[in-house]
């Protein structure tokens, strides 16, 4: 995942402290896992280290100390770049669910059950995308249909393997 | 123990060359939404209209709110269907002579109802539906999205106990077969229509508590989705 990419488009609108990129980061992507504080200041220390970021602010306020960062002319550019380049397509975080189907017909086993079970459970996501109140956040159903459109992507990979292996189980027979 | 809106049990059907339903029992309670899914061929629309006393299972039975159709006289029937069952299609139902509001009336005036209650109801569900505005039009006048509305309409109007969709969203755009999909269940809801979505489309069937697979005409699967 792209990290450090993502906490400089955070700073675009303006410096921040991490705290403040966590919390963006998480209200840009309400339906992910939520971005680790450890996470926020490793990365933004290497940033800095980059000189893609810098420091503006050190301030306390009687509290912790708050270290406030601003995106560099650099850091800017290479938001710019990042934003503009398309990615390189690859198997994502589904290739688990590839690799088990795989593994259970090396192994001999039936994998019609997990294939419908797996369905289920894709379909139950869909719908849980699909509860989700339509609200002014101007982008998070971006994300919403982003993942519902690939898990209908997944369902249909799973029917035509369900398919097959049912004809292959029938031919056999 | 609540009646079942539909309950199917072994039912049969064969075109002349091709058998499309290999004995498929199936239950639907008061209420439930229901994906009936699986490839083309699999018999899922044979099935539908099966239970929606389109077609006549040829073997096995099936009730309807209780009733067993097969042992229902025609005229029976067709007053059970009409009154108990409402049907959306992919495209095509609604009369192209009539308006939207006659052709939402047009259920409550073969039950009898009275014209202008008739018109008045079928008015109030073209408002509930958001095409209330174009009530004196007919169906060529308007576009797809605008006549599933009209069609989900006529098809609640008569507060039926269960409600068939054949693809309804078949025929629209992503954005238009949402808003209809959230409409039918919407509007299911609010009479407690039990919902049986026939659909190829698994968007459409992530809508549903239930989904039934069929395959080459038995159920390959059940599973619960709520």
């Amino acid at each position: 995942m792209a990290t450090a990419e993502l906490v400089l488009g955070l700073l675009h609108n303006g410096p921040a402290h991490g705290y403040d990129v966590k919390r963006g980061h998480d209200a840009w992507f309400p339906d992910s896992r939520p971005l680790a504080f450890g996470q926020v200041y490793t990365t933004l220390s290497r940033l800095e280290r980059d000189g893609l970021v810098e420091v503006v602010d050190r301030g306390s306020e009687g509290g912790p100390e708050r270290t406030v960062y601003a995106l560099t002319p650099q850091g800017r550019e290479h938001l710019a770049h990042w934003l503009a380049e398309p990615i390189q397509p690859a198997l994502g975080a589904v290739d688990e669910m590839v690799r088990k189907v795989v593994a259970t017909i090396r192994t001999g086993e039936d994998a019609s059950a997990f294939l419908a079970r797996q369905r289920s459970s894709h379909l139950r996501r869909i719908r849980e995308l699909k509860a989700v109140e339509s609200d002014s956040d101007s982008s998070s159903w971006l994300v919403r249909d982003y993942m519902a459109l690939h898990l209908d992507a997944d369902l249909r990979w799973l029917d035509n393997a369900l398919d097959r292996i049912t004809e292959q189980k029938e031919t056999s027979r | 123990m609540t009646e079942l809106a539909l309950e199917l049990i072994r039912v049969e059907y064969a075109y002349r060359r091709d058998v499309a339903l290999r004995g498929v029992s199936l239950q639907v309670r008061p209420g439930e939404v229901v994906a009936v899914t699986g490839p083309s061929g699999c018999g899922k629309s044979t099935l539908l209209h099966c239970a929606a006393g389109i077609l006549r299972a040829q073997a096995g039975t099936v009730h309807l709110v209780g009733q067993n159709l097969a042992e229902l006289p025609e005229a029976d029937r067709t007053r059970l269907r009409r009154t108990q069952a409402g049907v959306v299609l992919q495209f095509g139902q609604l009369v192209p002579d009539l308006s939207l509001t006659d052709n939402v009336a047009l259920p409550l005036l073969l039950e009898g109802h009275e014209r202008e209650a008739a018109r008045r109801a079928a008015l109030g569900w073209l408002e509930r539906v958001g095409v209330a505005d174009d009530a004196a039009a007919t169906p060529s006048e308007l576009s797809g999205g605008q006549n599933q509305r009209a069609a989900v309409a006529r098809a609640l109007v008569t507060g039926p106990a269960i409600v068939f969709a054949d693809e309804p969203t078949g025929s629209l755009d992503t954005h238009a077969g949402e808003q209809i999909m959230e409409l039918l269940l919407s509007s299911a809801r609010v009479g407690g229509s039990a919902l049986v979505i026939v659909t190829h489309d698994n968007l459409v069937a992530a809508y549903a508590d239930r989904e039934v697979r069929l395959r080459d005409g038995v159920i390959q699967h059940e599973v619960s989705l709520s």
